[in-house]
């Protein structure tokens, strides 16, 4: 999600140290409004940026000159309702100076935020961004009006176009704290003497239970009675600053809504997975990748590496292990470059249009019932689809929902259930092969089964409750074409730099396993488990020990072994179910703690068998074997 | 009556939002108790999408058969109750062309 020096935040502590005499620049908006895009700018260091809130959960900085800046994820308010505010909460009260970037077009919402950290006393400057798209909606802006009536500078910017970031960067030393109400800057100051800053002593007064703590105070519950009256002052401003000149509901809000009733929304959901399994199941895994792996890999590069080998080592153990069968050198570059490479590509450009265009907080919407009945609300569905890419940074995002119960049940979901983009590369490849949309539909009928059964049971034996959809949706937007390719391209970057490693290990372990004769060994002992209970040839226990490495080297043992119709089906239900990648785990160990961890690895290998398993009888059972 | 009975596309004000955390995320989105939205929709798929100038905002079915709203009195739309779905609609469109006439 990000590259660059990068720093993870744990449960709110202050990470980010800036050297001696550096400001520290924080960057602050609500989110979704190009906070990203001003970082980028600002460092030259790259994370990501998309058109939906929670695009950033961990905090970046860098270096800008002699200052450091800090990215933080997007917040309508400073307190701690959530785990992004209580990231962001801290790095803003220790601000030296505070960008806030706000919306032109949702300034009513994105004031308020605003008018807070004017409360708080920090040194502030206004980007009033988007201002392009305010003006195409008919909204426009009186900037020096604003500036005025705020009492800091305010400067109009486009990030999308790279304009304005020069002014904000020159207008830095004039930061100032703005105009806030006298009476509440009284009853700061008569906190102050217990609670260091104004920004923490405002935070106190609006009954913030862990700053209390911090400074050994009671938390005081006046937030109601700040609240109101800031969003009075907040809505007298835009009253004064904003003039609209249309309010009739333009196509693009009229299609927005279109996609958030069932009735045309879930043909319009269908048509775009189908869409996908066009571009993915079809074009790349079928053309490209026929090429790819078949004509490159298989035809040239293999042959090559394999003579250069001979030429160098011989014919012995040790030509085996770099160039054999599991050889370390032709299996790791025949499956990452040949197999995965264009998979993963195509699968995150896909990800990427669909990010950008400000569609997932739709679908977000239109599943909320569904995901209401296995205990999370439709907000899970974002890291849910993130997973799809990758369930490593996707389980990072469940920082965006409401609370550890909704984050158990969406990262066990996407840890048992959720094929991440190189596996469902390679897993849609195979379907297509094996039968076409038919097995695919089959598939993807047997997962979603499982994915709802394993949701309703830990809805029912976790304890707690979840908590209610509440989320703004962002505009639709055509997705720009640099975006897309910018982020596909880091993407891709950090899968092969992640995946090379593990897939050289994997491929020296089993190397090393065929030449024991442990291999086979191996086969044998688990062919109760594969020949008897799934009725695969017993090879694919192979695949199932690769899988232990990762999924998507599990899925793509199987690819050589060309199975019929049925045995496709079981083994690619079992692989799917199977364990989480090594990385994912750690950030599961990490997020959710060891006795979760142990339960989703531990549960997945039984899962899988007994799902898998399940399959293979009822097939047997309906006569298709 | 409570958000979630709002009449389809109509304006109504919000009188009470019990739930604390709700309440205050409504006040940051520009929603207070006493602010009059632009409409309401409860959407078949489950929230009910409501439209406050140029924010739309999704609310879980549970949160919004918490929150208590009332028409709003200036609305003089669909206030006769006779239930004529083609009056209703002529209105509609009439209020829509009016709108859309004059500018704010």
């Amino acid at each position: 999600m990000s590259g660059g020096s990068n720093s993870h935040s744990c449960h709110g502590s202050q990470v980010v140290q800036a050297p001696p005499g550096a400001r520290k620049i924080v960057l602050a908006g609500n989110p979704n409004v190009g906070k990203s895009l001003f970082f980028n700018a600002f460092t030259g260091l790259y994370v990501d940026v998309s058109n939906f809130p929670g695009t950033t959960v961990t905090i970046s900085s860098g270096v800008m000159g002699d200052d450091v800046v800090i990215d933080t994820p997007g917040v309508y308010g400073v307190s701690s309702f959530n785990e992004e505010e209580m990231v962001a909460r801290d790095i803003i009260a220790e601000a030296d100076i505070v960008v806030n970037v706000v919306d032109a077009v949702h300034l009513e919402r994105d004031l308020f935020l605003t008018q807070q950290l004017i409360d708080m006393a920090l040194p502030l400057v206004v980007a009033l961004n988007m201002v392009d798209e305010a003006e195409a909606r008919g909204v426009s802006v009186d900037a020096v009006a604003l500036a005025e009536r705020l009492g800091v500078p305010v400067v109009p910017t486009i990030a999308v176009e790279r304009k304005g970031f020069d002014r904000v960067r020159a207008t830095l030393d004039e930061a100032v704290p703005g105009i806030s109400d006298p009476v509440l800057q009284d009853r700061l100051l008569s906190l102050l003497d217990r609670v260091g800053t104004k920004a923490e002593a405002l935070l106190v007064l609006e009954g913030d239970p862990y700053v209390a703590e911090r400074h050994g105070v009671e938390p005081l519950g006046m937030r109601d009675e700040i609240y109101m009256d800031r969003r009075r002052r907040v809505n007298d401003i835009v009253a004064r600053v904003v003039s609209q000149r249309d309010r009739s509901l333009d196509l693009r809000t009229r299609l927005g809504h279109a996609l958030l009733r069932p009735l045309t929304g879930i043909p319009v959901l269908l048509v775009v997975l189908w869409l996908m399994y066009e571009v993915i199941g079809v074009l790349v895994a079928q053309t490209i990748v026929g090429f790819t792996e078949g004509v490159v890999m298989q035809g040239y590069v293999e042959p090559a590496l394999r003579a250069a080998a001979a030429a160098v080592v011989g014919t012995g153990v040790i030509f085996e292990l770099i160039a054999g069968e599991f050889g370390v050198v032709t299996l790791t570059i025949t499956y990452v470059l040949g197999l995965l490479l264009p998979l993963v590509v195509g699968f995150y450009l896909m990800l990427s249009v669909l990010e950008d265009s400000g569609y997932l907080p739709r679908i977000a919407a239109l599943t909320d019932r569904l995901m209401t009945a296995i205990g999370l609300n439709g907000r899970a569905i974002i890291p849910i689809i993130l997973g799809f890419g990758c369930i490593t940074m996707a389980t990072i995002t469940t920082r965006i929902l409401g609370n550890e119960r909704e984050r158990k049940i969406a990262t066990a979901l996407m840890a048992f259930a959720i094929p991440c983009s190189a596996q469902l590369g390679v897993i849609v490849a195979l379907l297509a092969a094996a039968g076409g949309l038919g097995i695919t539909i089959a598939y993807a009928t047997i997962m979603f089964l499982v994915f709802g059964l394993i949701g309703l049971a830990l809805s029912r034996y976790l304890p707690g409750s979840s908590t209610d959809l509440l989320i703004d949706l962002p505009p639709l937007r055509l997705p720009r074409p640099m975006n897309v390719l910018t982020k596909t391209y880091h993407k891709t970057v950090m899968f092969l730099r992640e995946v090379v490693l593990y897939f050289a290990a994997g491929a020296l372990l089993l190397a090393t396993l065929q030449l024991t004769g442990a291999l086979e060994a191996a086969q044998v002992a688990l062919a109760p488990l594969t020949e008897t209970w799934l009725n695969l040839p017993r090879e694919t226990a192979t695949a199932f020990i690769m899988g232990f490495v990762r999924r998507d080297f599990g899925a793509a043992g199987l690819y050589d072994l060309g199975l019929g119709g049925a045995a496709t089906l079981v083994s690619l239900v079992t692989i799917t179910l199977f364990v989480p990648c090594i990385a994912s785990v750690l950030v599961i160990m990490k997020e959710r703690g060891r006795a979760f961890t142990v339960f989703t690895w531990v549960g997945s290998v039984v899962l899988a068998f007994l799902v898998g398993g399940i399959v293979a009888r009822v097939l047997v059972l309906a006569g298709v074997v | 009556m409570t958000l979630l009975q709002a009449k389809r596309n109509r304006p109504v004000r919000i009188l009470e939002i019990p739930d604390d955390r709700a309440r205050a995320q409504c006040v940051r989105f520009g929603i207070g108790e006493g602010t009059v939205v632009d409409s309401a929709e409860a959407l078949a798929s489950g929230p009910v999408l409501v439209r406050h100038r140029n924010q739309e905002i999704c609310l879980g079915r549970g949160l919004a058969c918490r929150i208590l709203v009332e028409e709003d009195p200036s609305d003089t739309r669909g206030r006769s109750g006779d239930g004529d779905a083609t009056a209703e609609a002529a209105r509609g469109r009439f209020r829509g062309w009016r709108r859309r006439g004059h500018s704010r």
